[in-house]
């Protein structure tokens, strides 16, 4: 058993925990039991409380999966969006071609021209504050790559014997896209939602860190790591290392497995782990 | 290529219209309301005939188009407007803060190519060795990592455990001049996490490009010359190896800016990253419109740099784009 197959075991066993912690805790603990407790406040990790406790005396595990979970469902939300937007754009340029795909990649190149961070930021700033402009922000920012990655393969997928068979066979254009064309890129556009949703992650909690994101009474990683800023200039390192590393294992699992899947798509590009 | 740069400069600019009009009908979209944002917390307690009158004194009563081209003709003369947040003009801001993120970002991303060579050697010289799977690892970690958890764990351990480092700003507070050593202490931490958000991209493509150049013929007829390992390795396979990687670097410019947004405002480090987070969280839209049309330009600059040393490193690669 070589080394990359261990770690493909391992990233598949941390992120089949992180499942079943982020849907099954919240059935068994309610984050409203976790009333505020003064008198524990800042405790250090220790058997109790294996995260330590936070500024007011809260839980940090039970809060990191209750955080874990809202970025998460903020995540998918976002990347399943900006995949289907993505996805259509790619189609839409590939299959019709000419004037649409001219302006469609304009409009992609026009997106990509502004640093994505810096756009999400403008878009939350313009429509603070909520769950769904955080979402935009992600979407907004994120079908980019889509567009590109599906569209290229559909340019490449265009050109094989199948759909010219198909063509010639009368198949009108609406057939060919949607049964010989769609299909082809289905597994590539799927591949790209998985990468896109640490992602999506990454770019929620870097807003919800700067105060823009999610509103700040919600658990999320990124508020968790800002609301724990005053401790970690006391000294309590804690409350910012565990949200932190909430983000880091589960974003280089899904780096492997994807990596993996890759490999599997297309065997000639060399398997590299890219975020 | 110089033909090709002023061709590139000119379709620079009606991108850059563009943007400033996506970005006015996005405000126009929005829920915001200028004249509330320019009245600040005494708007609060207006009245609606109060406000009416703000908003007719501001002209954010016309329609979005012709704010645009009023605010566009106006910034051509190097009118930028007011910034509601900081009670200064737009351009003052900007000139005030610009060299300090110059600064800090020129340190990080010189630190993040040095370093980033001479780890992608090192990995490259043995794939697949103890010190590569080090090297990728650590990458890869450095990769998933949110910078400005990356910057308080740094400031946690440099500036408050250790106490060797200052934990931010630009000064030591009660500091009344602005001096180089006090500039440089406080530079070190920022510098180093921006480094390090920067390092896993020029990591893996020098061990990428060494680690191909490795296999080709001029460096196994290097080999072959009986050369030692050192030149090989420096000499031939590091040349054609950092080639592609050099030619990439001005591309590298939207990832800069968003590793300085996070590590500007961990670090409180007064530069124009810092100053775009502060106009968003107050919605100061002149400083926020101008901040994001002054990013893409240097994202467009980016572009334009790296197609010029593409075709300056490889003269296959004519200059007709």
């Amino acid at each position: 058993m070589g080394s990359n197959t261990v770690r493909l075991r391992a990233s598949a066993c941390v992120l089949a925990t992180v499942l079943l912690a982020v849907l099954l805790v919240p059935l068994a603990v309610p984050l409203d039991e976790q009333a505020v407790d003064l008198a524990a406040k800042l405790h250090p990790p220790s058997w109790a409380h294996p995260f330590g406790t936070d500024e007011v005396g809260r839980d940090l595990l039970l809060r990191c999966v209750y955080g874990l979970r809202l970025s998460l469902l903020v995540g998918v939300v976002a990347a399943l969006t900006a995949t289907v937007l993505g996805t259509a754009a790619g189609v839409l340029a590939g299959v019709l071609g000419g004037w649409t795909d001219r302006a469609l990649m304009r409009l992609v190149d026009l997106f990509s021209s502004v640093p994505h961070l810096l756009l999400g930021i403008f878009v939350v700033a313009m429509f603070r504050p909520g769950i769904w402009p955080v979402i935009a922000s992600v979407v907004v920012t994120h079908w980019l790559s889509t567009a590109r990655i599906v569209r290229a393969e559909l340019l490449s997928l265009r050109t094989r014997p199948y759909v010219d068979a198909a063509v010639s066979g009368g198949a009108s254009r609406l057939r060919v896209t949607v049964r010989h064309l769609l299909p082809g890129v289905l597994p590539q556009a799927a591949l790209a939602a998985v990468l896109m949703i640490p992602h999506a992650i990454w770019h929620e909690s870097a807003l919800s860190f700067l105060g823009l994101g999610l509103p700040t009474h919600e658990a999320s990683l990124g508020n968790m790591v800002n609301g724990a800023r005053g401790s970690l200039l006391a000294g309590d390192w804690w409350p910012t290392l565990f949200p932190g590393l909430f983000i880091v294992v589960p974003t280089l699992a899904v780096a492997a497995l994807a990596g993996a899947w890759r490999e599997r798509l297309d065997p000639r590009r060399r398997s590299e782990l890219t975020l | 290529m110089a033909r090709m740069a002023g061709r590139r400069l000119l379709t620079a600019v009606p991108l850059l219209a563009v943007v400033t009009f996506g970005v006015f009908a996005i405000a126009a979209a929005s829920p915001f309301d200028p004249a509330r944002a320019y009245a600040g917390s005494a708007g609060l307690g207006a009245g609606r005939d109060v406000l009416d009158q703000l908003r007719e004194n501001l002209g954010a009563d016309r329609p979005f188009v012709v704010r645009w081209w009023e605010w566009l003709t106006a910034a051509l003369g190097g009118d930028l407007g007011q910034s509601t947040s900081l009670r200064q003009p737009v351009a003052q801001v900007i000139g005030e803060r610009i060299g300090w993120s110059v600064l800090l970002c020129g340190v990080a991303f010189l630190l993040a190519v040095c370093t980033g060579t001479a780890l992608g050697v090192l990995a490259a010289r043995r794939r697949g060795g103890l010190l590569d799977r080090t090297v990728t690892s650590l990458a890869y970690t450095l990769e998933a990592a949110p910078p400005f958890w990356l910057g308080l764990l740094a400031m946690w351990f440099f500036a408050i455990r250790l106490d060797a480092l200052p934990a931010g700003g630009l000064t030591d507070t009660g500091a009344d001049a602005v001096t180089a050593g006090q500039v440089a202490s406080h530079l070190v931490l920022p510098a180093l996490v921006l480094a390090a958000t920067q390092l896993p991209w020029f990591v893996l493509y020098v061990r990428q490009g060494v680690g191909d150049a490795l296999d080709e013929d001029p460096v196994r007829g290097a080999r072959a010359r009986g050369l030692r390992e050192r030149t090989v390795l420096l000499r031939h396979a590091l040349r054609s190896g950092l080639l592609p990687v050099l030619t990439l670097i001005g591309s590298r410019v939207p990832e800069l800016i968003t590793g300085a947004l996070l590590v500007e405002t961990v670090f409180s480090w007064p530069g124009i990253a810092s100053a775009t987070v502060q106009a968003a969280t107050s919605v100061d839209f002149p400083l926020l419109a101008a901040l994001t049309v002054l990013a893409t330009a240097a994202v467009l600059l980016g572009n334009l740099l790296s197609d010029l040393l593409y075709g300056l490193a490889d003269p296959r690669v004519g200059f007709d784009g």
